[in-house]
């Protein structure tokens, strides 16, 4: 059977949320170009936002922030470790972007005089923006890609990039994932916006997809980006979050926070002073999980009558609408309990953490041609809004390059083999299924590598991981839904060798409980103060390398850099 | 290898009194981020095929005839 071959300027591979946007701001750079949006499920309902999002968690808004100093505030929040001009660029850029959205429709909370509603959450900075109606953002979305022309492709999962002789991106290859048939796309650029790594480490429910982030978002770009030879960043900067134990949601501490609701010990009582997420929140909260004041829990229960229906309507309908369902079924009332909590599973996202693909302030990576944006692309605690923003200077960059490249001619070579891994399992009978493989695997990722992280259990992990990629020939098919599910266990193999090696890389402790390696319990500045980044060489073995800080654009004081190692809650000595 | 089916309950339930499907209908199939959900060709009603929900709800939401209810999968229940 023939393969399908399409031809297009630009291709953006996900949907979700800088996708879109990337795709719109390319069609507003050049209509005249060809430009297609690919998604795994449909652009209607796909990715983090598929249900909407309640809020914007780092809205740089004139009269409460300035760039400068979201940009300190996020320094600091990531440990020193990051490119301060790519940050700069999106702080620079986020205020005009919320005005955007709020000229699409976008309901932002204001207040009795048309201003924006800021909320503080951040230790340092207040740049927390509700959006109590934010349920609708995907069909806000949806409208502009209608306008622009976008051409949407739904329900096709893009395996491997399609790269020209020089290294240069020449399209992607695809599945259908309803058919089960294999295509080329071809393409002058190519955004990648696949999102998180979510099914990285196993919730300890055991239910695969009861995962933190959308369970669609397999890692799939990362892994993507990494065979096409590109750099990868902060690997080892997990993903770990504080979410409701048993549903494995968020809680939600930015919306709850600044209606006086806190993240408590078994006692009620406040041991972090603040509840924004970041690694070294996160080893407080681990302390406290694991010592005597533990379990820890999200506290409302002290709250007003009127404030906690407002706390309901918002966590009930947006984001993640089902936890007010799981909540009826456990008997809890915000009103008479608090919410238990415990540690996610681990993940890889730069929207939350810093792992990812290696971008610059114009969203491209180190491959020619290939520009990515969203929760996989290096931009440290990025978020929704940095995902916009990301995915409009995407959509003008791989816009501008498509205009000034020919289409790369196809290598047969490359598209042969790939049809041949792609289809594999579906000629393969009485194999292992898929499903099986991923939960050996993510067990082992749990085993392995998950902090506090161990250098001989990450090395046996590695051993593991090699005997699954041998299994990976075994693995079979009945129908184009489990070759999917069979090819998104070949992306998660491929992120959890990549955790793996970047977290034995970096031999040092940094970003709390992210990156805790328990031989190495400091922080050592002399050594580490850099950038670990990981390749595929030339030898096509996984390898990683420092690449130095680019000298800071916003410099820091002394008490601000040590501003996110002090959150415990420090008690008074008690009078005599 | 030997394989056997496992038999698990999932967590869409369909009321096919109410469900469109037969009509042409396929809201629920199209919205599902995990493509889980498709309609049986015998009955010609909508049914949760795959057990891997995130119980996010587009189903339920997007359903024009409200015949679709998602609860919370029984290991995380």
């Amino acid at each position: 059977m023939d393969d399908l071959i399409t031809e297009v300027d630009v291709l953006v591979i996900g949907g979700g949320t800088a996708g879109p946007m990337a795709a719109v701001k390319a069609k507003e750079k050049n209509p005249a170009l060809k430009v297609m949006l690919l998604e795994k499920a449909n652009v209607k309902r796909s990715g983090a936002i598929s249900m909407g999002m309640d809020g914007l968690n780092n809205a740089v808004i004139p009269g409460h922030a300035t760039p400068e100093q979201y940009v300190k505030e996020i320094t600091v929040a990531n440990d020193g470790i990051v490119n301060q001009k790519t940050v700069m660029a999106y702080a620079q850029e986020s205020f005009n972007m919320i005005n955007q959205l709020d000229r699409w429709g976008v309901k932002f909370e204001k207040d009795e005089t048309g201003d924006y509603a800021v909320k503080k959450v951040h230790h340092i900075g207040t740049y927390v923006l509700p959006m109590p109606e934010g349920h609708h953002m995907k069909k806000v979305l949806y409208r502009q890609l209608k306008k622009a022309r976008v051409e949407i492709t739904n329900r096709y999962m893009a395996t491997r990039l399609l790269l020209d002789d020089s290294g240069a991106i020449a399209g992607a290859m695809v599945l259908d994932t309803r058919e089960g048939s294999f295509g080329v796309i071809r393409a002058k650029s190519v955004i990648l916006c696949t999102g998180a790594a979510g099914r990285l480490g196993l919730p300890s429910s055991g239910y695969l997809f009861g995962t933190y982030e959308n369970p669609t978002n397999a890692g799939d770009g990362y892994a993507l980006a990494y065979h096409a030879g590109a750099e990868l960043s902060g690997i080892e900067c997990y993903q770990i979050n504080p979410l409701i134990k048993d549903y494995n949601g968020p809680s939600c501490a930015y919306v709850t926070g600044p209606f006086g609701g806190y993240t408590a010990n078994s006692k009620g009582e406040r041991f972090i002073e603040c509840d924004y997420w970041s690694g070294q929140m996160m080893m407080e909260f681990y302390k406290e999980l694991e010592g005597g004041n533990g379990p820890v829990f999200l506290k409302m229960d002290h709250l007003a009558e009127e404030t906690i229906g407002t706390i309901e309507h918002i966590l009930h309908s947006n984001e993640r609408p089902s936890r007010g369902r799981f909540h009826e079924g456990r008997k809890l009332d915000y009103r008479l309990g608090m919410v238990e909590m415990h540690i996610s599973e681990i993940g890889l996202c730069s929207g939350h953490s810093a792992s990812g693909v290696w971008v610059d302030e114009h969203a491209a990576t180190t491959v020619p041609g290939l520009y990515a944006a969203g929760d996989l692309a290096c931009v440290p605690h990025n978020y929704m809004l940095g995902a916009f923003v990301y995915g409009q200077f995407a959509g003008q960059s791989a816009a501008e390059y498509a205009m000034s490249h020919e289409l790369p001619a196809v290598d047969a070579a490359q598209v042969e083999a790939e049809r041949t891994r792609v289809l594999a399992p579906l000629s393969v009978v009485d194999g292992l299924s898929p499903t099986q493989v991923e939960y050996k695997l993510r067990r082992f990722v749990n085993d392995y590598l998950q902090p506090p992280k161990v250098t001989k259990k990450m090395e046996i992990g590695l051993d593991r991981f090699a005997e699954i990629r041998a299994d990976l020939d075994s693995m079979s098919a009945a129908n184009p839904h489990e070759l999917m599910r069979a090819m998104e266990v070949h992306f998660i193999l491929d992120c959890a060798e990549m955790a793996a090696h970047a977290s034995l890389y970096r031999t040092e402790s940094r970003w709390g409980l992210y990156h805790y390696r328990v031989e190495h319990p400091e922080k050592d500045d002399v050594d580490w103060f850099c950038h670990a980044q990981l390749k595929k060489n030339e030898a096509g073995e996984m390898t990683c390398f420092k690449r130095p800080i680019e000298p800071y654009i916003v410099e820091l004081d002394d008490e601000e850099k040590d501003a996110y190692n002090r959150l415990r809650v420090v008690k008074q000595a008690e009078a005599a | 290898m030997p394989m056997i089916m496992n038999r698990v309950s999932v967590p869409v339930t369909v009321n096919e009194e109410a469900c469109i499907a037969d009509k042409g209908c396929t809201v629920c199939v199209e919205s599902c981020p995990l493509d889980l959900l498709a309609i049986d060709l015998v009955k010609k009603k909508a049914f949760m095929q795959y057990d891997e929900c995130w119980y996010c709800l587009p189903c339920e939401k997007d359903c024009p005839t409200q015949a679709i209810r998602v609860d919370i999968p029984y290991l995380l229940r």
